[in-house]
This record gives C-alpha cells, sequence and structure tokens, in this order.
C-alpha cells in the first residue's frame, strides 16, 4: 500500500503553470525526494501536499484517504504531515521544550513531557530544553525543527531545503543523522533539495524534476547508471555527450573506440526504432575514462581540478571533443600535456542526437 | 520686577490633593484606553489582514476615518452623539473614555498589523503543520511575537495618547489640565499651576519614553 498517492497534479500560478501534471507514490517508512534546480517547482510540489497550495488538477492521497483535489481540502492542520523548513521557522518566544512540544497540547502535560525529553534525546540535544532558539547553533536548531516537526507523530514529514542553510560539512552530517533518525522513527519523508550530494545521502528514491515535471521517479543508483532522459543525464552526476553510431544492436562506435554492451542497447528515449547507422548521443561519466599511460588513445589535459583523493581532468580529444576522467590524485599532469586514456564502459547510456 | 520673581509656587502645595484627582483620572483614560485600544485594535487588525473581504473593507475603513478626523472633533462629537443614541446622558468622564477607547483603537491597529506582518509567514505554516488551527497558530505563535515586537511602538503611542488626554479639557471632564486650571482660579494663580502642570506631564512623559527605550535595547538582544 502506498503511504502518498499524487495523480496528475497541476498548479499554475496565475497562468504560470508550476506544476504539470505530476504523479508519484510513496510507500510507508521511505524516504524520497524532489531533486531540481530553482524555480523547478519541487517547493510547491511540497506545498500542495502539506496543504498550503490547493491543486488546479488532480488528487492526493494520504493512507488511501482523499486530502486534496482542486475542490476539496482538506486543512493543513489536520492532514497530520509534518514540515521542516529552509529557515527552520522556530517559534523564538518558546524555548526549546516548549517548540518541540508544541504540537503535543492536546496531551496530558506528563505524556507531552516525556515525549519532549524523549525527542530532545533523539535528536541530541538532551538538556538543552530550557535555552531559546537564538541560544543555539544553527545545526542545533535545525535539529529543534526537526523533533518538533516529529513530536505529533505525522504520517509523513516535509523537509524543504532543510539543510541549505548550513555550512557544507555540518551539511553532509546532519543529512545521513536525520536519515537515520527517520529511519529510526519509521517515518515517511519527502525532502525537497538542490544538491544531489544531499539527496543520495537521505533519499531511498528521488524524482529529478525540471519546468514541473517529474524526470524519473527512481532509486539514486538508477538515476546515476540508468537515467531515463537526457535532462537526467545532465542534472544527476557528471560527464559529457559524446556522438556515436549505431553499428548493431548493441555495438556504438565513438571517438575513442567501439562499446561493446553488456546489456542491450540502452536507447530509451525514442530510438528503439533507429537500426544501424543512426545518430545517437553517448553518455561517458568521468569513470567511464580511465587513465593509462599505456594506453595508444591520446588525450590533451585541458583543464584539471585537484579533489584531494583524485583529480577531475578535462581532456581535449583529436576532434576537439572534451571528455572528463577521474583519476588518481598521484597521476599528477600538468596542463597542455598529453596522456594515455581507454574505454571503460559498464553500460552504455545513449540518446538520440537532436537534431 | 521679573517674571520669576513674580511667581507665588507656594499654593502648589494646597492644591496638590485636588490636582492629584485630576492626575487619577488622566492615568484612568490612558490606561482603559491603551488596555481597550489595543484590544480593539488588534481585531481591528486581524480584520484587515483577514481575506472576508467586507470585514477588511469595514475595518480598513474604520481606521482611515479615525486617522483622519482631528480627535478634538471626535471628543466632541461623542460627547454631542452618545447621550442621543443612548436616551441618557452619561457625563464627560464616560464619554472620554469610550472616545479615546475607539479613537485610539485606529492607531493601535496599525502598529498591531504592522507587527502582524512582522511575523514571518512560515511561523504560520509552521504552526499548521504540527496541527495547529489558524486561530490557535494566531493566539498562540503570532499575536505574541507581534506585540513582542511591537512593545515599544505601542508605548510609545500610549505617551501620545496620555499627552493627548488633556483635549478632554474641552468637554469639562476633570483631568489633570483641567483640575489645574480650576486650581488657578481658585488661587488666582493660573500661571504656577499650568507650569506646575507641565512639569507633572514631563515627568511622567520622559520616564515612559526612558523605560521604551530600555525595552527597545533588551527585546533588541531576543530577536
Amino acid at each position: 500500500m502506498s503511504l502518498l498517492v499524487l495523480n496528475h497534479i497541476s498548479h499554475a500560478y496565475g497562468h504560470f503553470a508550476v506544476v504539470k501534471d505530476l504523479s508519484l507514490k510513496l510507500g510507508e517508512g521511505e524516504i524520497g525526494c524532489l531533486l531540481g534546480t530553482s524555480g523547478c517547482g519541487k517547493t510547491t510540489v511540497l506545498r500542495l501536499i502539506a496543504g498550503f497550495e490547493t491543486p488546479s488538477e488532480g488528487r492526493i492521497l494520504l493512507r488511501d484517504e482523499l486530502i486534496a483535489t482542486h475542490e476539496r481540502q482538506v486543512a493543513p492542520e489536520k492532514r497530520r504531515i509534518g514540515m521542516v523548513f529552509q529557515d527552520y521557522a522556530l517559534f523564538p518566544h518558546l524555548n526549546i521544550a516548549a517548540n518541540i512540544g508544541f504540537g503535543l497540547r492536546d496531551h496530558a502535560a506528563d505524556k507531552a513531557n516525556t515525549r519532549v525529553e524523549e525527542l530532545l534525546a533523539i535528536v541530541g540535544l538532551a538538556g538543552l530544553g530550557h535555552k531559546f532558539p537564538h541560544e543555539l547553533s544553527g545545526g542545533q536548531q535545525q535539529r529543534v525543527a526537526l523533533a518538533r516537526a516529529l513530536a505529533p507523530r505525522p504520517h509523513l514529514l516535509l523537509l524543504d531545503e532543510p539543510f541549505s542553510n548550513l555550512d557544507v560539512e555540518l551539511r553532509e552530517r546532519l543529512s545521513l543523522e536525520v536519515r537515520n533518525i527517520l529511519k529510526q522513527t519509521g517515518t515517511a519523508a519527502i525532502l525537497v533539495t538542490h544538491d544531489q550530494h544531499e539527496a543520495f545521502a537521505v533519499a531511498d528514491v528521488i524524482g529529478i524534476m525540471h519546468t514541473g515535471r517529474i524526470e524519473q521517479w527512481d532509486t539514486p543508483y538508477n538515476l546515476y547508471h540508468r537515467p531515463a532522459t537526457r535532462q537526467v543525464a545532465d542534472f544527476v552526476g557528471q560527464g559529457v555527450f559524446l556522438p556515436g553510431q549505431v553499428i548493431d544492436r548493441d555495438t556504438v562506435a565513438i571517438e575513442l573506440g567501439m562499446l561493446k554492451s553488456q546489456l542491450p542497447l540502452e536507447c530509451t528515449q525514442s530510438c528503439m526504432t533507429c537500426g544501424k547507422g543512426c545518430a545517437l548521443d553517448i553518455l561517458i561519466r568521468p569513470d567511464d575514462i580511465v587513465h593509462d599511460d599505456n594506453a595508444p588513445t591520446q588525450a590533451k589535459v585541458a583543464a584539471k581540478a585537484f579533489r584531494g583523493a583524485d583529480f577531475l581532468y578535462t581532456l581535449k580529444l583529436a576532434s576537439g571533443a572534451q571528455v572528463l576522467s577521474l583519476v588518481p590524485s598521484h597521476h599528477n599532469h600538468a596542463i597542455g600535456e598529453h596522456i594515455g586514456i581507454r574505454l571503460d564502459v559498464d553500460h552504455v547510456v545513449a540518446f538520440r542526437q537532436i537534431a | 520686577m521679573s517674571f520669576f520673581a513674580q511667581l507665588d509656587l507656594s499654593v502648589i502645595g494646597p492644591s496638590l490633593p485636588f490636582i492629584w484627582t485630576g492626575l487619577l483620572f488622566t492615568v484612568k483614560l490612558t490606561l482603559i484606553a491603551m488596555t481597550g485600544g489595543i484590544i480593539l485594535g488588534t481585531l481591528l487588525a486581524l480584520a484587515r489582514l483577514s481575506p472576508i473581504a467586507p470585514l477588511a473593507m469595514a475595518a480598513t475603513w474604520y481606521v482611515n476615518l479615525m486617522r483622519s478626523i482631528p480627535l478634538l472633533m471626535v471628543i466632541l462629537w461623542f460627547f454631542l452623539i452618545i447621550p442621543l443614541l443612548t436616551g441618557k446622558p452619561m457625563g464627560a468622564e464616560n464619554s472620554a473614555i469610550i472616545t479615546f477607547t475607539l479613537f485610539e483603537a485606529a492607531y493601535y491597529s496599525e502598529i498591531m498589523r504592522a507587527g502582524i506582518q512582522s511575523v514571518p509567514r512560515g511561523q504560520v505554516m509552521a504552526g499548521q503543520a504540527i496541527g495547529m488551527t489558524y486561530w490557535q497558530t494566531m493566539g498562540h505563535v503570532v499575536l505574541p511575537q507581534a506585540f513582542r515586537n511591537m512593545l515599544p511602538i505601542l508605548l510609545t503611542q500610549t505617551i501620545i495618547l496620555f499627552q493627548d488626554t488633556s483635549l478632554v479639557y474641552a468637554i469639562g471632564a476633570k483631568d489633570l489640565l483641567k483640575a489645574a486650571e480650576i486650581a488657578g482660579k481658585n488661587y488666582n494663580r493660573p500661571i504656577e499651576m499650568y507650569i506646575f502642570v507641565a512639569f507633572v506631564y514631563f515627568v511622567i512623559c520622559f520616564a515612559l519614553s526612558r523605560l521604551v527605550k530600555h525595552l527597545q535595547s533588551r527585546i533588541a538582544i531576543i530577536r
């Protein structure tokens, strides 16, 4: 059974369509993520689920109960959907314990207190209940916001760019922590972010959003290795497209040689019918290009970025096309130098060339 | 002889008990008009921000009307009209209390409206996302913050209100100014009494404005 179902949801601000015919399903205890650039409509989807916006078309169901159509809206406070905001939105006039206990007003006082203590422990802030929000760091404030949202045991938790106000290191640590807390409490959640590292770290399943649509709703692994559309391939991970030509059902020729795919040729976008000689764009990830001094194929180092464990080289091929390559950092080559490379492609990702 | 040598400040002492009763009324009028004005003003502010168009419009009209008429005129008007509506005389003091409450509500409502709008919308959404209704969120989240943020300005308005209460002089209510005037007539020493009463106004208002300043710095830390 699905916990949350969005069925052909559309939404517009005035005449400007922000969400277009969007559908998704989220299971109990599952952590989903909407990943996309700013303005792609991901936050609007969150607000539609929370009940702060009304869909112009489509239906939203939570535990098989209809919570939103264009004519019927269950009020946000009746949905049992918690929310964590980018700016935390803690109540500045209340202390931490009162913030967390805010959603427990209809509980008996001692029960509410126990629950608050329990949550303070879960988010690692035990003993800080008497402090006020402005006395805590950003990371601590976001933990309080999480505890506050979890307190009334929501069916679903929504997280709107929850880590974007934090520094990188804290962001990584807190995102893992949040995932653990959600899994520990068995809370299903939807995270909205533009940061794919965050999405990969937290989510079980990710929807790549582009201009109001979900391009692909899939596991992080599949998004990276089997992108369904060009936008997904572009957005997730790094890589370049190289032109290729179909030789037969499982062989493609590109500048760097023949690609024999162990898998049937993945020609996911409208080129299934494309036969021999058909022109394709082949996605080449940085890990598909291996640096090998003995390799006959040479490429010129056009740019390099040191990343600690490895270098990300931008390499210029004979034709002028550029590829990226991830090389262990003891292979330190100068810009302008020619280095040997070979292809190591496990499976081919190809899209029909745009005319 | 100089101006100061002509003054006879000894008439102030015996007049103090009488002037005190006037001050008590001024303070009473200020406190009631402040409390009533803030409560009514908050309701007006909520009405103005309400999505219900006729309600918002009515509140807007009320506020604009009150703010566009000189206070002295409103005082005179109410003094003449209320007895006509109720059919019985009500006295200058009661009339003043009602007038000031209704008049000040318009000013307090603008302050409270700014205060409510100063609370980020995320606070309302955060309240609703934890299961609070709009009114619960308003009462427990938005208004406490709006009130706290606006406290210095509300008090500043109250200082102005305190000074404005002297206008009830016009309808003969016995406030601080009126009491001083009567005392001045009793001793035929109006100038001494007016100087003294000005001093009293100054001390009270100055002390209050220092308090506002102190509050402002304290609230600035909490934010």
